[in-house]
């Protein structure tokens, strides 16, 4: 059991908007590889994030990706996918916009994001390097881990302030007394 | 009296006093007590009126099975009905009062209902709603109000916070006595991740209290050292204070914690549910102790043998200075001995059985207790307290053989597996005869998705109640021998006992049923188990009759001639207890009772007098309220300027999908009634979705963009369920279709600019050209407005020019203000969602949802324009030609206008003469969207009338909700504008 009766308060923080883009593409999709590798970046295994210098790709779904990029390389970013990619049956879109993010740090960061998500998120089940689609609570949401106690939570715009105030009151009531 | 002994109670700390209060008295136990263990050392033993009858009832039981021991807790925001005392921790300053009594507990007018029992016999509640038919809304409804029922329902919202938590393991363990403490360290060493929890806060169950002695050493050191080594597995996790609350399929868990250290409206929660996945679930809960059917078994006093031993080695807690005990089977000796041995008197121990042989019994009457073998009671005598019982053969009809005085009687009727947990998922139990319980069939457990197993049951709650059995059943060892003797089957005592014994005898506390309820129900006919539950309400209270079952089913099963086994049991539910509101709702309360969907520009709305009003999960501004306005004015004041000025309507919500690909346009062309393909590239057209059944479900502007992609607009409500329509589509049925969408309904702010001046607002703003020529109606283009990048799409809802510009989310608040500021000369101001419901009114524009309500389909509404009748396919079309969606007496879409200017109600039914085979008025038309039309200065409905658009002209009749008669000529639904020369402009 780990032992959380010395808990450190788990931290919350908006995070300001960042690139991103959603690429729905089949993953077997030849000439997918070599556009990412224009990008610097690599096909990510079912449930990975990659972090490959200034950017990320994640695996979605078996049919899409989601790259993150600063804000201002993703118009740049596009246009090689759709340059790479233009022969091929892909749609590419900017989501900057719609998107909101978190950062969600502090020695019980696992737990406070159990009681919002049905994930395990033990130690050893889940690690730096996946990413999870799942809910927080009423709605969608997604997260990785960017260290051994901090995550990066990603939802929608419009519930921003719902998502906020979720994870704040989740890590106000603390995690004593919890074991993952 | 009940008092507690000067030495003792292993829960307890006696430096550390708790003041507290029952029914406004002040009291005192420690810290360690329970409410119940506190109230008995004050000798508090009444704690509660009953049910029906108002009976004075005292505590039965130690934990969560016990019926009467429920109170009041807390007051205000922190009140809380129908707690049990047994399981309420003692605190400083806690306030508890009893229930169901009036003026008082002590003395309650209620309990009138007692004398007049022959008159509320079972079923009576069902006999009261026959006859007479006027009697039960004028005698009895309001008598059995006031009369019946437990705690209050709680005034206030509730004061404390909850949450939720998430767990996965492989295998869970409910119980933490020794055989879940034994089944844990097996799961832990074969490396499992293991969770264990228990409901109490201590750990080793019974085997603690009864002072057993295990693997030849103290039950104490073995629990000791049990959990020293569970601890020290990285594996294992255990919790006390979890209750698991019910198991279902696929090895979801659910667990109620209560959270000790708690302080009412505190920052912690108060309670926690926790919602676990499990491989394997292993219930290890124990046995739950049966009373004995005999009368006067329900007067404050009488409990069991089991939760008496629990007292008086938990708490040093005794229910009384004489202490009978009365039992059928072996177990209740250890609770003779251990008063005996605490020097509580007991002057009799009352056993059913004949022949005693076992060592317990040896022991009993070597210390000097008297053994009344093959004796029953006759009754138990006394009113708000056991003053003594009268002995009995158990075999005859109840002629006394002898009185005893006692202020106290422990009782044992043995002891059931408590088996919901396994039964909860679909397990199947079996009729042990020998021990007289139900015990679960392992051959017909819980299965998974793999068919196999994936509850199982170990100890006690697996019918080996004996610990060295418990233990071995744990471990997976071979089972010893059982040291004690066999119970004895007693369901009724004495055995012959007349109508006025059984009438005096309790089946279910908590629900007021006694033997002769359930044996009147047998004779009228309620044989089937479940039938007999419901008519006589036995084990239907918040206990779930977890004392009574047994006994009920074999009452029941005595009327009816047949066994236990035959006649079954009632279904086992989750929750094992009562879970409170709170827990279930857990963070879902107050401001995160719903997520509230917010546009960029909410908080500008928020500023500028925003009236609310809730569209799907969003919430959008109904009008902007002005100093000094109402709504209504708000309304005709927005409406009248979008048809004068400009009007701005933050349009963000509109669900915006983008499809893709090279079969896009085939795509899209099945899922719209409308030919998409043929569109150009720039363009917009209006499209209806429908579903399966041909009923139009959505509708909205599709831009194509480009060769291979298309921009649907959905409606607000619609955008995720469209989405999730598109995609059903292409992954389970068109799924070699090169297709790909996109839900981009957040990515984009949109504003709809409205009215006469909307052109030159956004000429000021530069950037684009959005003359006529170069953006005629039903086009649309890209580029920049005021420097921010924006698509606009030249499309009217309103009737009048109108422009919808969609721009980067991020920057909608920024196109919002210069929309606003720049125009402000021009007139320019925002409208809300009732100024648009009535623009759009007035031109005869269809809304979903009022228009449509899953039944109607496009024709009905006149739309047969926007259907590309030559398509050979669309979602829908084959629906569309049957029988009776082609009648040509449906109800389709006229204008309705009444004659006296008045807005019609909206909802209101258009009548015909004469009524139909179910004697109703017949109904010719209803109205489906109805306004007082600013722009008119009347009254202005749409409706759905039977071959509408064949009488116009006519004259309709709509009666009002409280009298009175409405007439409305039946017009063409567009009242404003039918040449649409102003959104061409």
């Amino acid at each position: 059991m780990r032992d959380l009766s010395d808990k450190s308060a788990v931290q919350v923080e908006a995070l300001p908007q960042t690139g991103m883009i959603t690429l729905r593409v089949e993953l077997t999709e030849p000439g997918l590889g070599e556009t990412l590798a224009r990008l610097g970046l690599s096909l990510p295994a079912t449930r990975e994030i990659l972090t490959e210098g200034a950017g990320q790709i994640a695996w979605m779904s078996p049919d899409e990706l989601m790259l993150i990029v600063p804000l201002a390389e993703v118009q740049a970013t596009i246009d090689t996918l759709k340059d790479g990619l233009s022969d091929a049956h892909v749609l590419v879109a900017d989501v900057s916009d719609a998107r909101a993010r978190f950062a969600l740090s502090g020695p019980g960061a696992r737990e406070t994001l159990a009681k919002l998500c049905p994930v395990d998120l033990a130690p050893g089940h889940f690690q730096p390097g996946e990413l999870r689609r799942t809910r927080l609570a009423q709605v969608a949401g997604a997260f990785w881990m960017t260290g051994p106690e901090s995550f990066e939570i990603v939802s929608f715009r419009s519930v921003a302030d719902y998502d906020e105030r979720l994870q704040r009151d989740a890590a106000a009531m603390g995690v004593e007394g919890l074991s993952l | 009296m009940s008092f507690r002994l000067p030495k003792g109670g292993r829960l307890i700390d006696r430096s550390a006093p708790c003041r507290f209060r029952f029914n406004g008295k002040e009291m005192s136990g420690f810290q360690g007590d329970t409410l119940a263990s506190a109230l008995l050392a004050g000798d508090q033993m009444l704690m509660g009126r009953s049910f029906k009858y108002h009976r004075p009832r005292g505590v039965v039981a130690r934990g969560h099975e016990e019926p009467n021991a429920l109170v009041n807790l807390g007051s205000g925001a922190f009140f809380e009905p129908n707690q049990r005392a047994t399981v309420t921790p003692l605190a400083e300053g806690l306030e508890a009062e009893s229930q169901n009594h009036w003026p008082s507990l002590e003395t309650d007018v209620g309990a009138v209902n007692g004398w007049l029992s022959r008159l509320l016999p079972a079923g009576f509640y069902y006999k009261t709603f026959i006859h007479p038919r006027p009697a039960w809304k004028h005698v009895f409804e309001p008598f059995i109000r006031q009369s019946a029922g437990l705690g209050r329902a709680p005034k206030e919202s509730d004061g404390d916070r909850y949450e939720h938590f998430y767990r996965y393991c492989d295998v869970l363990i409910a119980g933490g006595g020794i055989a879940g403490l034994r089944a844990a360290l097996k799961a832990g060493e074969a490396g499992s991740r293991v969770l264990l929890l228990e409901q109490s806060t201590v750990w080793g169950g019974r085997a603690v209290v009864d002072g057993a002695r295990i693997e030849g050493r103290a039950a104490t050191d073995w629990v000791a050292d049990a959990l020293a080594r569970l601890d020290a597995m990285e594996t294992v996790a255990r919790h006390s204070g979890v209750m698991v609350s019910g198991v279902y399929d696929h090895g979801y868990v659910l667990a109620a914690e209560s959270l000790s250290g708690h302080t009412p409206g505190g920052s912690t929660p108060r309670e926690r549910l926790w919602r676990i996945r499990a491989g394997q679930i292993i219930v290890a809960a124990g046995a739950i102790e049966r009373p004995l059917s005999f009368a006067g078994n329900d007067i404050p006093g009488v409990m069991l043998a089991g939760a008496v031993r629990d007292y008086l080695a938990d708490f040093a807690v005794v229910p009384g200075q004489r202490v009978a005990v009365i039992t059928n089977n072996d177990d209740a000796y250890h609770t003779a001995l251990a008063l005996n041995a605490a020097g509580v008197d007991v002057p009799v121990i009352v056993d059913a059985r004949a022949e005693l042989r076992g060592a317990l019994v040896e022991e009993a009457r070597g210390s000097g207790l008297r053994v009344a073998a093959g004796f029953g009671v006759a009754k138990v005598t006394g009113g708000k307290r056991v003053t003594g019982l009268a002995l009995c053969d158990q075999t005859g009809n109840g002629t006394v053989r002898e009185e005893i005085a006692c202020d106290a009687v422990a009782m044992s009727g043995g002891w059931s597996p408590a088996v919901h947990l396994f039964s909860q998922a679909g397990g199947k139990l079996t009729w042990d005869a020998d021990q007289a319980h139900f015990r679960p069939d392992p051959s017909r457990a819980p299965t998974g998705a793999d068919g196999a197993p994936f509850v199982s049951v170990v100890g006690a709650a697996n019918g080996y109640l004996e610990g060295s059995a418990a233990l071995a059943d744990a471990a997976g060892e071979p089972i010893p021998e059982p040291q004690e003797d066999p119970i004895a089957p007693v369901w009724q005592m004495p055995a012959q006992a007349p109508v006025a014994l059984r009438e005096k005898t309790w089946l279910d506390f908590q629900n007021d049923v006694k033997v002769s309820d359930i044996q009147l129900a047998a004779r009228e006919g309620f044989e089937s188990v479940e039938h007999a539950k419901r008519y006589t309400t036995l084990g239907m209270a918040t206990d779930q009759g977890k004392l009574s079952n047994i006994n009920g089913l074999a009452v029941l099963g005595d009327a009816l001639g047949k066994t236990i086994p035959q006649v079954g049991t009632t279904t086992f539910r989750p929750p094992f207890v009562p879970l409170s509101m709170g827990t279930i709702a857990g963070e879902a309360r107050g401001p995160l009772f719903q997520p509230l969907r917010k546009t960029p520009m909410d908080g500008w709305h928020e500023m500028h007098g925003a009236h609310w009003e809730p569209v799907g999960h969003w919430r959008r501004p109904y009008c902007y309220l002005r100093t000094g306005e109402d709504p209504k004015a708000a309304v005709t004041r927005e409406v009248l300027n979008a048809r004068e000025n400009i009007g701005l309507l933050d349009a963000s919500t509109l669900g915006k999908i983008l499809v893709k690909g090279p079969d896009a346009g085939k795509f899209l062309d099945m899922l719209y009634t409308g030919r998409m393909s043929s569109l150009a590239p720039g363009r917009c057209r209006y499209g209806l979705m429908c579903s399966e059944n041909g009923f139009l479900m959505d509708d909205g502007v599709v831009a194509r963009i480009d060769d291979d992609t298309w921009l649907c607009h959905t409606t607000t409500g619609g955008a995720d369920h469209i989405h999730a329509h598109m995609e059903d589509w292409l992954q389970c049925e068109w799924w070699d279709w090169k297709v790909w969408t996109l839900n981009l309904t957040e990515q984009f702010a949109q504003i709809a600019v409205v009215g006469p001046k909307a052109r030159a607002l956004l000429e000021r703003l530069g950037g684009m050209d959005v003359s006529s020529d170069t953006l005629p109606f039903m086009h649309w283009t890209e580029g920049e407005i005021a420097g921010i990048p924006a698509r606009v799409f030249r499309i009217s809802f309103s009737g009048e020019l109108s422009f919808e510009i969609a721009v980067p989310a991020a920057r909608g608040l920024e196109l919002w203000e210069k929309l606003v500021e720049t125009g402000a000369d021009l007139g320019a101001m925002p409208y809300g969602t009732e100024a648009l419901h009535v623009l759009r009114a007035e031109k005869g524009f269809i809304m979903i949802g009022d228009e449509t309500d899953g039944t109607v389909i496009p024709q009905d509404l006149g739309l047969n324009w926007a259907i590309a009748k030559k398509k050979p396919d669309y979602i829908g079309k084959a629906a569309q030609a049957r029988a009776h969606l082609t009648a040509p007496d449906r109800w389709r879409l006229v204008g309705l206008e009444t004659t006296d200017g008045s807005v019609l109600p909206d909802g209101a039914y258009a009548v015909a003469p004469g009524s139909n085979q179910l004697g109703q008025r017949n109904m010719i038309g209803r109205v489906t969207s109805s306004y007082y039309s600013p722009t008119l200065d009347r009254g202005i409905a749409m409706g759905l009338v039977e071959r509408g658009p064949e009488r116009m002209g006519e004259s309709l009749d709509f009666p009002l909700i409280g009298g009175g008669v409405t007439k409305a000529r039946i017009v063409s639904p567009v009242f404003y504008d039918p040449e649409g020369e102003r959104l061409h402009a």
